[in-house]
């Protein structure tokens, strides 16, 4: 294993955050800011409580994994697009680095990023709504786990993208959507049930629902298909990234 | 001399269909520097990239100081540095950051002790803190072959180091080529600039349509395909050459007032001696003469029509 690599293209890409901080941390946790503002204090004020939990506490796993999700992908693909885009890329080719050796580091630092702007984002909301955490541990989990499937599939996108419009076009058209109508700020089981059963077909319905229940212990389905959903992205993903590799898609010609 | 790399029947087929190499089958000896020439096109940088791991091969195999590069890549990379054609580098990041983030990549230790003698050798160091973006194309240029030195490569690849560098800097690579392969390194280099591969290499080879046509000593090359030419200047014009010096193939030229013989490199010393004297004998006289001596560029565009 070549651990300086793995350290040396991880601080890399920790640098490019901290040299855009604005852009990676501070304007996620402010538009995030927002949604409190709005849905939690002003609108949901009027919204009765939903199991118990005010509706301004009931979003906040929703929006977090909004950002978690968008973050992950908008990182990671970024992370590996930008090399391909300036063509330093050769250097990471040319390199004694397995493709192993790739994958941690950058979906690693994709994943420590969208991770940390997760945590800030739960710590900006308890200063809005409040918060507690029955199972602190699938919480983390969760967390974990989505910031590096997620993370996984930006790299993919980086990898197949061939411009910038490519690089937001999944994120904005497909994840963007997905997440607002997967239960970030409403639970499915409020829908007539023909809507409810369209929403199953939704994956990001058990990424929220998981992880909703980690902090409220209420979910739109059991905890066990939202873990297994997951790891099934988890394992899609890492087999797409081991096709990439295996054929040289896009990297090698 | 032992060789540091062996390219055996290496061959790269594009998807487009496009044969890029063919059956390339090249030795490079330890220590020297090697110069690959050839046309655009004809597959100096394909070449290079196959080796360095940047393009997959089709066909063949190469052997980095005994180190297959498919199958123990790992070694065989990290014996090898890489200054590429274009200049290729991050935007934002400072020069010490990214000439260390190379060494890393290439996994060795950090060795900052390394990295100055590096920069200071390229003349970088005063810009160590300076963002890359502020650079000059020059500038650009020097930090990527300080990233190539780097992690201390036995191997080092210039993809023509020189293109759009002026006069001094090219002068300074130069120097510092020589000082690299005096510590030991094997250089391969690609150029446009024949002046170049004449200055500096030891072996030369010549890629044209993806074939190798030729490697040989560069004095060997010279000497080989070399011509002279002695020119006459003579006292009073001649209007046609004197039918006693038809066996020297003589041209006259500047309206009959020179005389060119041409000959070739290899102990002609006789002819030109006999032919003073059948001048002497023809009543020819001369009031100057000069000897020049074919470059490897004129051996090299000569090579190319030959081989068209």
């Amino acid at each position: 294993m070549n651990i300086h690599a793995i350290r040396a293209i991880y601080r890399f890409e920790m640098a490019r955050t901290w040299r855009t901080l604005m852009q990676s941390i501070i304007s996620p946790v402010i538009s995030t800011s927002l949604y409190f503002v709005v849905f939690g204090a002003a609108i949901g004020s009027r919204i009765p409580e939903s199991h118990g939990v005010s509706y301004g506490a009931f979003i906040v796993p929703g929006l977090i994994m909004l950002s978690l999700l968008t973050q992950s992908i908008a990182n990671a693909s970024f992370g590996i697009y930008f090399p391909r885009f300036t063509g330093t890329i050769y250097e990471l080719l040319s390199a004694p680095v397995s493709y192993i050796e790739i994958v941690i580091s950058y979906v690693g630092a994709a994943a420590t990023k969208s991770i940390l702007l997760g945590l800030i984002i739960l710590a900006t909301a308890g200063l809005f709504v409040p918060l507690h955490v029955t199972h602190p541990f699938w919480m983390l989990l969760f967390l974990v786990l989505t910031a590096v499937t997620f993370s996984l599939f930006g790299f993919i996108i980086g990898i197949w993208a061939d411009g910038f419009e490519k690089l937001q076009v999944i994120p904005l058209l497909i994840i963007t959507p997905l997440t607002f109508l997967g239960g970030s700020f409403y639970s499915i089981d409020i829908l007539p049930p023909f809507w409810r059963t369209v929403a199953l077909f939704n994956p990001v319905v058990y990424l929220i629902s998981g992880f909703r229940w980690s902090f409220y212990d209420i979910a739109d389905v059991h905890v066990g298909v939202s873990l297994a959903m997951t790891l099934a992205f988890l394992a899609l993903f890492l087999a797409v990234v081991a096709w990439i590799f295996k054929t040289g898609y896009r990297l090698k010609a | 001399m032992q060789n540091v790399i062996t390219i055996s029947n290496l061959s790269k087929t594009y998807a487009s269909g496009f044969q890029a190499l063919k059956q390339i089958n090249l030795d490079i000896r330890r220590g020297e520097i090697f110069a690959l020439l050839g046309p655009n096109g004809a597959g100096k940088t394909t070449l290079i990239s196959t080796i360095c791991g940047i393009v997959k091969p089709s066909a063949g195999s190469v052997l980095i100081d005994g180190h297959d590069i498919a199958r123990d890549y790992r070694t065989a990379r990290s014996l090898i540095g890489l200054v590429p054609q274009e200049l290729t580098t991050d935007a934002f990041e400072t020069v010490w950051a990214t000439v260390s983030f190379s060494r890393g990549l290439f996994g060795k230790a950090k060795n900052p002790a390394h990295i100055e003698k590096v920069l200071r050798a390229l003349s970088l160091w005063d810009k160590k803190d300076n963002k890359l973006i502020t650079l000059s194309g020059g500038m650009k240029r020097r930090v990527l072959i300080a990233k190539a030195l780097s992690h201390e490569p036995t191997i080092l690849f210039l993809d023509e180091p020189t293109a759009g560098v002026d006069v001094e800097l090219r002068q300074d690579m130069w120097k510092l080529v020589r000082t690299l392969q005096e510590s030991g390194v094997t250089i391969i280099l690609t150029t446009h600039y024949i002046e170049e591969a004449e200055e500096m290499a030891d072996r030369i080879g010549v890629i044209r349509k993806g074939e190798i046509i030729l490697v040989d000593d560069k004095m060997a090359l010279m000497q080989k395909l070399g011509k002279k030419q002695l020119t006459l200047q003579l006292e009073t014009p001649l209007e046609a050459i004197p039918g006693g010096l038809n066996g020297y193939q003589l041209e006259l030229a500047n309206d009959g007032n020179e005389l060119t013989y041409t000959y070739d490199t290899q102990g002609e010393r006789v002819s030109i001696l006999a032919l003073m004297q059948d001048l002497n004998t023809a009543g020819i006289r001369f009031k100057d003469l000069h000897t020049t001596q074919s470059s490897l560029e004129d051996i090299f565009v000569s090579l190319l029509k030959e081989k068209a």
